[in-house]
């Protein structure tokens, strides 16, 4: 069975091609679990820049895929992280999960997208109608978020 | 050893790399950082406040009390922000 599959990329996705290529051919996957975090237009913004880290940022993603693989029953598990200049309403990041059952497709496409905001270096700047920019400050949300999943000590 | 720099570390310091040959009384991160610091304006504007400064030595995340030696990747960054 093939591992996680993990994409960092400035080029956008789609949603229905990638559930498609997960799950061509297969008929031992009961649920597949998706979630697209998308850019918003808050406050008058006008793009989100994504700067990454090249070669850390993949082995993130990948070391915290195999974590999912190796904490739920997976059968498939996409992750795929854009980079560069996004406008709002541009798809961001796709995290997808399959298995036998719906479960463990759910909580590991939850465990992935919390894991990933605290664990995978990506830096958001906001970029505004005036010409203001800004970086986006990492939240105490986020990490209580990621340490729910924190396995007991 | 090759310093990376990354989102406003980046923009602070005016650089996005460099390579550095720091003295053998810097043996880990916190002191790689207080060298750093040194090296000019831009790089003491970075680390005014090293809390708000993560790192990674030789791409994996890294505290203040991790080794450090030559020919090592260092990596200076925000707290991330991706997702």
């Amino acid at each position: 069975m093939p591992g996680p599959t993990i994409r960092v990329q400035e080029a956008a996705f789609d949603l229905g091609a990638e559930s498609a290529a997960l799950t061509a051919g297969r008929d031992d996957i009961g649920g597949l679990a998706s979630f697209v975090g998308l850019c918003r237009a808050d406050d008058g913004l006008a793009a989100l820049v994504l700067e990454h880290y090249p070669g850390m940022t993949e082995r993130a993603l990948q070391k915290i895929a195999d974590e999912a693989w190796a904490r739920w029953p997976l059968t498939g598990c996409t992750v795929i992280h854009r980079v560069g200049r996004l406008v709002p309403g541009e798809p961001i990041v796709l995290v997808l999960t399959a298995s036998a059952h719906r479960a463990a497709a759910l909580e590991s496409c939850a465990f992935l997208i919390d894991w990933l905001k605290t664990s995978a270096p990506f830096w958001k700047r906001e970029e505004f109608a005036g010409g203001d920019s800004r970086w986006v400050e990492a939240k105490a949300t986020d990490d209580a978020a990621a340490a729910r999943w924190a396995k007991p000590a | 050893m090759k310093i990376l720099y990354f989102a406003w570390v980046r923009q602070k310091v005016g650089l996005a790399e460099e390579d550095v040959t720091p003295p053998a009384s810097v043996t880990d991160v916190a002191g790689l950082v207080g060298w750093l610091a040194g090296r000019s304006p831009g790089h003491a504007a970075a680390f005014a406040d090293p809390r708000q400064v993560r790192a990674a030595v030789n791409q994996d995340f890294a505290t203040p009390a991790q080794a450090v030696a030559p020919g090592d990747e260092v990596a200076f960054f925000p707290p991330v922000t991706g997702g």
